[in-house]
């Protein structure tokens, strides 16, 4: 399915990176010459608790801002997002499109019988990546596991190329960035793992690109396509 | 006698180029940046020649307080410091304002509040204080998410109120809105509002003017009234204030003064179409179905229009820039021929609404909502039902979050 919207919902816990993950998405889509928007979503900041963002891509501009209610692609970041229903509904799955994807960081399986054929009459096919186990082998640290849900969810749908996801990491973590006092402290935690920035974006762009293989081998097997246009087209 | 001497064309400390303001925002080149709503106010600050800001971290609005404390420590500002309570930073801001300095401030929701006794003293002292107020909600229990309430108690204090849709709406009205607030025959502090969260912290494309050029600085001798010189202010005012009579004559100085405050938000009308270009915008204005919305509200209504467009129906949509002062004939003219007129609003008394039904002819047009509120999200679908509902149309059931 070709769309003129990808909406995408990235639910996560406090200090895993979700909002990060969907401005890199937003900032590589605009490199791309889409039109792409970014926003987060959380209560009090603190570590482990319910956060979300969300990163919507088109082909027209977009006005849509705030929570992402009716998604194309859901991303769990953690898995107490469904064990412990730290998600700001539930089922964490809520309000996802006919023909949608959801993208989970586990090895394990986490849903029951329901939420398989509630997904399954909606058509909506779910993809398991070890997540937190690829970015602790790939860049050495699970302070990467965002990484590999950047790269899922671009292998699968292709909204970003991976040229643009390497702009758009180099353009983040590149310079000085202060957004606040939490994630300058986070940005810094980061860069003490890596002993040099090039380091940092080496290692976070080959976890990305790993993601990316196994999502879109995981995609071409399957039979999944679901796309956003191109603007180019559209106009 | 006015001053004749000009800084257009000199340069500051920083090497920026003192501009022409109508020619920087609207004859020079422009650069689409990807940024934060929150990047933005401080892309804005480094071109507006800003003497004083005064910072207290609040939710949403802490990132642009740190940002701007980054613009300190680079040299685009004379001066920046921390304020003890949202109540003492306004009160540090007027006296920077008393002093003659060119002053900026950020707030949201609690914090709103809790300073408001100062937004009136503002605007009687004619002090043109620029403050930024990324709207969250207000009441207990705690909300940090965007809910416009706190825009309901600023309408009558005697500011400006102007509401941003979008981050490119703050980086060129935070520029312009110096150029109306020091207007001399206007010279009252702006509340310039966003939806926090919405605006402050999505990124969205941005075009930005060159960084070389910034606004000529403020020159307090344009005020209509005497700056003070803080450290030897005036006795009679301190000594002898009007608030220790009871008599005719202080009742007439202060009604007659609130008049003139009231006159000034008036007198700004004629800037603020200037600058703004009118102090609404319209699309398809001669639709049978309007939505008139300010803020975010815009955006989500802006996106309902896109998905009725694919349903067959037609409709417009006015959007508020201005609040204070209030677009009464404008609106009146754009839904002249509306026979549905819906307000969609993030807070739970549609203030917006009662404003708009208080201005119209044959106000029972007028749907109020929908409404979302407490730091709801207003999904452009549930504008599309209700708008359906009204007409009369088959609406589909929405089984968003919640349901």
């Amino acid at each position: 399915m070709i769309k003129k919207r990808l909406n995408i919902r990235m639910s996560g816990l406090g200090g895993q990176g979700a909002v990060t993950a969907a401005h890199v998405m937003a900032m590589a889509a605009n490199r791309d010459g889409k039109f792409s928007i970014s926003n987060p979503f959380f209560g009090a900041e603190k570590r482990m608790a319910p956060a979300e963002s969300y990163c919507r891509i088109g082909i027209e501009r977009i006005y849509d801002r705030g929570e992402l209610v009716f998604p194309d692609v859901i991303e769990v970041f953690h898995p107490q997002v469904i064990t412990m229903g730290k998600s700001y509904t539930m089922p964490f799955y809520s309000g996802i499109k006919e023909g949608g994807i959801v993208i989970i960081n586990s090895a394990q399986n986490l849903l029951s019988e329901e939420d398989v054929q509630r997904l399954k009459d909606l058509n909506v096919a779910v993809f398991y990546i070890a997540g937190t186990e690829l970015a602790i082998e790939v860049a050495g640290t699970e302070l990467s596991t965002n990484m590999t849900m950047i790269g899922s969810v671009a292998g699968i749908t292709k909204c970003v190329s991976m040229e643009a996801l390497d702009g758009a990491l180099q353009e983040r973590f590149g310079k000085k960035f202060v957004a606040s006092g939490g994630t300058a402290s986070l940005d810094e935690a980061i860069k003490k793992k890596f002993a040099k920035k090039e380091m940092l974006l080496q290692k976070n762009l080959a976890t990305v690109k790993r993601a990316y293989e196994i999502a879109s081998e995981w995609a071409e097997k399957n039979k999944i396509e679901l796309k956003v246009g191109n603007p180019a087209v559209a106009a | 006698m006015a001053e004749t001497k000009s800084h257009i064309g000199t340069q500051n400390k920083k090497g920026q180029t003192y501009t022409d303001p109508w020619k920087m925002m609207n004859e020079a080149p422009r650069k689409p940046s990807f940024y934060t709503g929150s990047e933005v106010i401080k892309e804005a600050i480094r071109r507006a020649s800003c003497d004083v800001m005064i910072a207290y971290p609040i939710t949403p609005q802490s990132e642009a307080a740190a940002l701007i404390g980054e613009l300190f420590a680079e040299g685009y500002i004379g001066d920046y410091f921390r304020g003890e309570s949202e109540f003492a930073v306004m009160s540090q801001c007027a006296g920077a304002a008393f002093g003659g300095a060119r002053v900026f401030t950020t707030t949201a929701g609690p914090g709103t509040m809790r300073a408001m006794e100062n937004f009136p003293m503002w605007a009687g002292a004619r002090l043109p204080i620029q403050m930024i107020v990324t709207c969250r909600g207000i009441n207990s229990p705690l909300s940090i998410q965007p809910d416009t309430l706190e825009i309901a108690y600023l309408l009558n204090t005697g500011m400006l109120v102007w509401h941003a849709e979008t981050a490119q709406d703050f980086f060129d009205w935070i520029l312009k809105g110096y150029m109306v607030s020091e207007e001399p025959d206007v010279h009252l502090p702006l509340a310039l509002c966003c939806d926090g969260f919405f605006v402050t912290h999505t990124k969205d494309v941005v075009n930005l003017t060159p960084t070389e050029m910034c606004l000529p600085p403020y020159d307090p001798y344009r005020s209509p009234v005497p700056c003070m010189d803080m450290e030897c202010p005036p006795v009679r005012m301190m000594r002898d204030p009007f608030v220790m009579k009871s008599n005719y004559i202080s009742y007439a100085t202060h009604a007659s003064w609130q008049q003139e405050v009231w006159a000034a938000v008036e007198r700004s009308r004629k800037h603020t179409i200037h600058w703004l270009d009118g102090l609404i915008d319209t699309e398809n204005a001669d639709a049978e179905v309007m939505i008139v919305a300010s803020g975010t509200a815009v955006s989500q209504g802006r996106e309902a229009i896109r998905l009725l467009e694919d349903e067959g129906v037609r409709c417009g949509l006015v959007k508020v820039k201005s609040l204070r002062p209030w677009p009464g004939e404008e609106i009146r003219e754009a839904t002249k021929n509306a026979k549905h007129i819906f307000v969609p609003e993030f807070n739970v008394t549609g203030w917006l609404a009662k404003e708009i039904k208080a201005t119209i002819p044959n106000s029972e047009r007028v749907h109020a909502g929908p409404h979302v509120c407490g730091g709801m999200t207003m999904p452009p679908e549930i504008i599309v039902s209700e708008i359906k509902t009204a007409l009369g149309l088959r609406s589909e059931s929405l089984a968003g979050r919640g349901s």
